[in-house]
């Protein structure tokens, strides 16, 4: 059985104009020790599948569909038992390590909490553990850190923190919303080597949630392209860069920056904007930016079209996409 | 340098903290100096010597009944720091708790706690103290509570607009993916969080509680004789404020003094234990 299988999982949201599909469909299935990317730009739903996911969508929003964990269903669980999963079994990074600590408690103290909640372990060998676990995320003097409040780390000190926090139960999934995004550069790549060296010693699931192509192409085996909630393009990362066969994923991936590019040139873009939400066409959700668009487009979501052996794309014109000019 | 060192030096910089703690300070003195040492007894009747003016004897005179006025000024200082302890308390308690629970539960728990909040704000609160004392009787205990009452509104409101606050950032939402259970969090993350605004606001009300029971007492529904208290020390000067106006200027400047310096170490506090919205001013 596969550690984590998502069927059909919509996210809906409330809205001023009332509730809105924000993830619209997203299957996939997750085994242990896999590594799976999600990226999209801003608002594509990759963020609201990872909190639906945890169970921790905000207010107003509400997951449907299927989220088989290990066998159960976490969809109609009650809290309670939800709270027993999280930071036990399936555990978090966020976006922003400057703000994710509580500024009011030492380093130590919050490592400690999970292990206390889930473990039951007492406040010293809780600590203790946080000290151990501090080492291995490569906070050097994990002894004297464990005594620091949060102000007194730097940026990448503290998703090291927060890494340390996500991984202290031992979790069979790691989640990792744009670990890396509020870093800079050179921190990034160390962060993003030790989830990686982390996901290899213990053997967990990662989920790796990104808008940089670079950081998932290097980190994960397989990816989702996201857009308007919908997953348009999925499969192996290899077979994906290897074969953009979207024209979505193409175009993210034709915008990004590249070493050749001269001074002065600008970046290609995207035409138009994300739509709306609550604005979602019928049919493919790219089709008001797409430069294939027909009128066919409109009809219906288009269906998944396999493009190579586990690689799917979410295209009606994907003959005409994959001729790329 | 940390926070912990910069704060006591930038408070004594700060001087609205300075002259509200200072009168605060002096309010707690002056009662705690009564419970030990008064001039004279503040329940000893002496007619032969009532309404003198002030003298080496009685530094600020007698009253009607021939007691001393500085004696009854100290000891009712005792009678404003009882009530506004613990109608104070009272608010304090249970307005957290309820804000709290509102801010934590969300949904119909918080609709309910907040329009109870607004249904009691919609009487004015010395009204529905009257009220609550004319239905039980009037004496400090009760006018205790009526104020307590009136202080749980106040203070659910600030817990959870502050809570709510909280309930919105980041370390939230990692301590929940921690696993943490709502009540958990409250306790452990929100509260102490939130522990500043309750603190500036607990000494605003300490400020009104005063002000509400010496406006029981003046209206004969608070302290009752022959303990000492402010109000009713206005109450009786009433009708003498043409013969003997000591009697009622003294007792007001306490009551005044009293509330204004707590006032302003509320707002001075507020001002330092939330940095940026004095930088804004």
């Amino acid at each position: 059985m596969a550690l984590l299988e998502v069927r059909d999982l919509v996210v809906t949201v409330a809205t001023a104009e009332g509730p809105a599909d924000a993830v619209r469909g997203v299957s996939f299935t997750l085994e242990r020790g896999q590594t799976l990317g999600l990226v999209g730009e801003s608002g594509c739903g990759k963020s609201l599948t990872a909190l639906a996911l945890m169970g921790l969508l905000p207010e107003g929003a509400k997951a449907g569909g299927q989220i088989l964990f290990d066998g159960r269903e976490l969809v109609t669980m009650d809290e309670p038992a939800r709270c027993r999963i999280r930071g036990d079994r399936m555990a978090m990074v966020f976006q922003e390590p400057m703000t994710s600590l509580n500024p009011l408690h030492r380093i130590g103290r919050q490592l400690a909490e999970p292990l206390r909640l889930h473990r039951r372990l007492s406040a010293g060998s809780a600590l203790e553990q946080a000290i151990k676990l501090l080492d291995r995320v490569g906070i050097p003097d994990p002894a004297r850190r464990a005594d620091a409040y949060p102000h007194q780390l730097s940026g990448g000190q503290r998703q090291r923190v927060m890494m340390a926090m996500a991984l202290a139960c031992g979790p069979d999934l790691l989640i990792a919303d744009e670990p890396t995004t509020a870093l800079d550069v050179t921190i990034q790549g160390q962060i993003l080597d030790l989830i990686a060296e982390l996901v290899a010693e213990s053997g967990m699931a990662l989920i790796l949630i990104s808008h940089d192509l670079g950081v998932i192409a290097e980190n994960v085996e397989r990816m989702a392209v996201m857009y308007g909630g919908l997953v348009v393009e999925s499969g192996s990362t290899a077979s994906i860069f290897r074969t953009l066969a979207h024209p979505y994923s193409q175009g993210l991936f034709a915008a990004r920056p590249g070493l050749a590019s001269r001074r002065g040139q600008r970046l290609a873009t995207i035409p138009g904007n994300v739509p709306d939400l609550t604005e979602l066409p019928r049919g493919c959700p790219f089709q008001s930016r797409c430069r294939l668009a027909i009128d066919a487009c409109a009809a219906a979501p288009p269906p998944p079209v396999a493009v190579a052996a586990d690689h799917v794309a979410r295209c009606i014109r994907l003959d005409e996409a994959l001729r790329r000019p | 340098m940390s926070i912990a060192l910069r704060l006591p030096r930038r408070a004594l910089r700060h001087p609205s903290f300075v002259l509200g703690g200072v009168l605060t300070a002096l309010l707690i003195g002056v009662a705690a100096l009564s419970l030990v040492w008064t001039p004279w007894s503040s329940y000893e009747i002496d007619v032969p010597n009532r309404l003198k003016p002030a003298s080496a004897l009685h530094w600020l005179g007698t009253d009607p009944l021939g007691r001393d006025v500085l004696s009854l000024l100290l000891t009712g200082a005792q009678n404003s720091i009882l009530v506004g302890v613990i109608a104070v308390g009272i608010g304090l308690g249970a307005g957290v708790a309820l804000g709290a629970l509102a801010s934590a539960l969300r949904g119909w728990v918080e609709e309910l706690v907040m329009r109870l909040a607004d249904f009691t704000f919609a009487f004015p609160a010395i009204l529905s103290a009257i009220m609550l004392t004319a239905i039980f009787g009037p004496g400090i205990v009760n006018s205790i509570i009526a104020i307590g009452i009136f202080n749980i509104p106040v203070f659910a409101r600030v817990t959870r607009a502050s809570a709510n606050a909280v309930w919105a950032r980041e370390f939230i939402l990692a301590a929940r993916a921690a696993g943490k259970g709502r009540f958990r969090i409250t306790i452990e993350h929100v509260l102490p969080n939130i522990s500043a605004s309750i603190m500036v606001q607990a000494t605003i009300q300490f400020a009104t509680a005063i002000l509400a029971e010496a406006a029981l007492s003046y209206l004969g529904l608070g302290t009752q004789p022959p303990q000492p208290s402010w109000g009713r020390m206005l109450n009786e000067a009433q009708t003498l404020m043409f013969n003997a106006p000591q009697l009622a200027i003294f007792p007001g400047a306490a009551i005044a003094l009293s509330v204004l310096g707590l006032n302003l170490l509320g707002d001075g506090l507020r001002d330092l234990l939330d940095p940026r919205l004095a930088r804004k001013r």
